[in-house]
């Protein structure tokens, strides 16, 4: 009787009690679903591309389709070695160039500049971060190209592509459409993501163990070196995937400078700086609407998948690298 | 003896510090350099018609503009906006408030967390197959599906980070009068981590609005300004791919300015964000992510 009583609406007080418990579970449906989405959206991704991809598969197989370098539209023969390396390679260079100066930013952000300085240079790193993509690659078309063309490469030409054993790193065409100069646009593109995160990661060093090193007669270098860089590797080394991961997805940035040569030459031409390549980004965008056959358009699925998979596959291992460790250090 | 070692000791770390200050030097050079290139040109090539025409063929008499892509860019993104910032805050909400501790909430994390820096083109290649190729026809509505996907898991971890930032103590006192979970969510925590949450919104819609490599395959392009969500649409950023790719000297002038107005949109919207919220940064989520890469989410 009285729980009758209760549920009714004469009640101010119940009826929004009652409403309160619904809200209650529709709220928490709306979150549910929402945050299903997620995973639901990631596996129709991979499943859509394994379907578009399933034609290419069955024809090409898996090792003969990442080793073969035939890019053939017309005989309708595709192989991914061309690209993958491409993405690759691109990808290992920027790094090497970005590395360096992203940990010089950050030391010089939290070590040196004086205090005016600070966030004048903080904020003009994040602004660089904040440009989109297609900037960088129209203005490394327009503008770094033309510039490594007339002014760098020859000189690189002249100097470096006579020298033993690396010379074969400098040989080409050097017409500031290729690997080196998407290797330094990618660079500039990652540069401030890594060097914000590793100045992050520097800044939550406590003051007293810098200070500690100090105490011991250590040079400013040695307490960066040996101290504060010990205690943020985990933090380093996830600015490192992260831009690794950027780089590797990155289009627009690299599709006006690459080249997207699926012919580059033997894999010592293709090893060159100065020569153009092509990555897996590059070769979808300038040619996923233009794909004829039906083979042809399977193959590029395909690719994308992979791409997919090595993305993917890079942060979950650096994921689960640093789940091993913890475990490690915890037992 | 003793004395040259410390010497060589110093050396070597004031050799590293001028190194650094260079590389401080040369991220500025390169701002600079791509900024000045930017307004130089951009700036050169703007006009009242830049804004209020569509383009004119190659070869034909007068310029024309890009009012198709200033509007098309306006619609996608703004659909996309509406599309993913509700489904991403209400999934950062599952996360922090009905999630903590469980192993599908973990999942979940670890999954946003990695889905971040999916490679653009990919989602925009998906989208196509589901979106565009029943359709026969690329669209302006796929464009806004893929951009949405892309800006979900950003919006997704903001969320997250932010409410996860919210006392204890607060939830705990709204749950001690009386209140529903949904109302203490509502009341309480959303509203003390609403500017976090905003920088968040506005930096990952900031980061969507310059992607262009989702659109390639699914809003493309267009020559006319359409309001058709269900036909080919332009954007800035398409526009500028397509145009400064172009064999005419027209289209790279149109390019440039383009560009002009897209990097100042976007950095208006980042200096904005900062300033709005003190300390606010554009990576500020990266950072969560990179931190959260380092360390496996136990809820």
């Amino acid at each position: 009787m009285i729980e009758l009583k209760d549920s009714g609406a004469i009640s101010p007080v119940s009826s929004m009690k009652r409403n309160g418990k619904v809200g209650n579970t529709l709220f928490k449906i709306a979150a549910f679903t929402a945050a299903a989405l997620i995973p639901l959206v990631v596996i129709t991704i991979f499943v859509v591309l394994f379907i578009e991809a399933y034609p290419a598969i069955k024809v090409f197989g898996v090792w003969h389709f990442i080793t073969s370098k035939s890019w053939d539209a017309v005989n309708n023969h595709f192989g991914a070695f061309t690209p993958l390396f491409g993405s690759i390679y691109v990808t290992i260079w920027a790094f090497i160039f970005a590395a360096p100066i992203s940990i010089g930013v950050a030391i010089f952000i939290t070590e040196l500049a004086p205090h005016w300085l600070k966030p004048i240079v903080t904020t003009a790193i994040e602004l660089l971060a904040a440009i989109p993509t297609v900037i960088y690659g129209m203005w490394g078309l327009f503008v770094l190209a033309p510039f490594m063309q007339n002014h760098v490469e020859p000189w690189i030409l002249n100097h470096l592509a006579t020298l033993p054993i690396i010379g074969f790193l400098f040989n080409g065409p050097g017409i500031g459409i290729d690997t080196f100069t998407t290797a330094v646009i990618l660079s500039i593109m990652i540069t401030p993501f890594m060097s914000s995160l590793i100045k992050d990661a520097f800044s939550l060093v406590p003051e007293v163990v810098k200070e500690s090193a100090y105490g011991l007669g250590a040079t400013r270098w040695e307490a960066i070196r040996k101290v504060v860089m010990p205690y943020v590797s985990s933090g380093i080394f996830g600015a490192g995937i992260f831009a690794i991961g950027r780089a590797l997805g990155e289009t627009m940035a690299v599709s006006f400078v690459n080249g997207n040569n699926h012919n580059p030459g033997s894999f010592l031409d293709m090893l060159s700086l100065l020569n153009s390549v092509t990555t897996i980004t590059v070769t979808l965008a300038d040619e996923f609407t233009e794909a004829e056959s039906h083979l042809y358009l399977s193959a590029l699925f395909y690719i994308a998948l992979i791409l997919l998979v090595i993305s993917f596959s890079t942060l979950a291992v650096a994921k689960f690298i640093v789940w091993r460790l913890e475990r490690r250090w915890k037992t | 003896m003793e004395n040259v070692r410390i010497k060589s000791r110093v050396l070597k770390s004031n050799v590293i510090m001028i190194l650094s200050t260079l590389a401080a030097l040369y991220g500025i050079v390169f701002l600079g350099w791509i900024l000045v290139s930017i307004i130089y040109h951009g700036y050169e090539y703007l006009n009242l018609d830049f804004f209020t025409k569509d383009p004119v063929p190659p070869g034909m008499p007068g310029v024309g503009g890009l009012r198709m892509a200033f509007i098309g860019q306006f619609i996608i993104t703004t659909i996309a906006a509406f599309i993913g910032t509700p489904i991403g805050i209400m999934a950062g909400i599952f996360l922090a408030e009905y999630g903590r501790g469980t192993w599908w909430a973990m999942f979940i994390r670890n999954l946003a967390d990695i889905v971040i820096s999916m490679p653009a083109i990919v989602i925009g290649a998906a989208v196509y197959v589901v979106l565009v190729a029943p359709l026969q026809s690329f669209n302006g509505l796929s464009g806004s599906v893929a951009l949405s996907i892309l800006s979900l898991p950003y919006i997704t971890v903001a969320t997250d980070e932010m409410l996860k930032l919210v006392p204890k103590e607060m939830r705990e006192a709204a749950y001690a009068l009386g209140a529903y979970k949904h109302y203490v969510i509502k009341k309480v925590t959303m509203r003390v981590a609403k500017t976090g949450i905003l920088t968040g919104v506005i930096l990952g819609l900031a980061r969507m609005a310059g992607e262009a490599a989702p659109l390639l395959f699914t809003s493309f392009n267009n020559d006319h300004t359409t309001f058709n969500l269900l036909k080919p649409m332009a954007t800035l950023t398409i526009t500028i791919f397509i145009y400064a790719t172009g064999p005419y000297h027209e289209w790279h002038e149109q390019a440039w300015a383009a560009g002009f107005v897209l990097t100042l949109g976007v950095l208006v919207a980042v200096i904005i964000a900062k300033y709005l919220v003190h300390g606010g940064s554009f990576t500020a989520p990266f950072m969560y992510v990179a931190r959260r890469i380092t360390k496996i989410n136990k809820g």
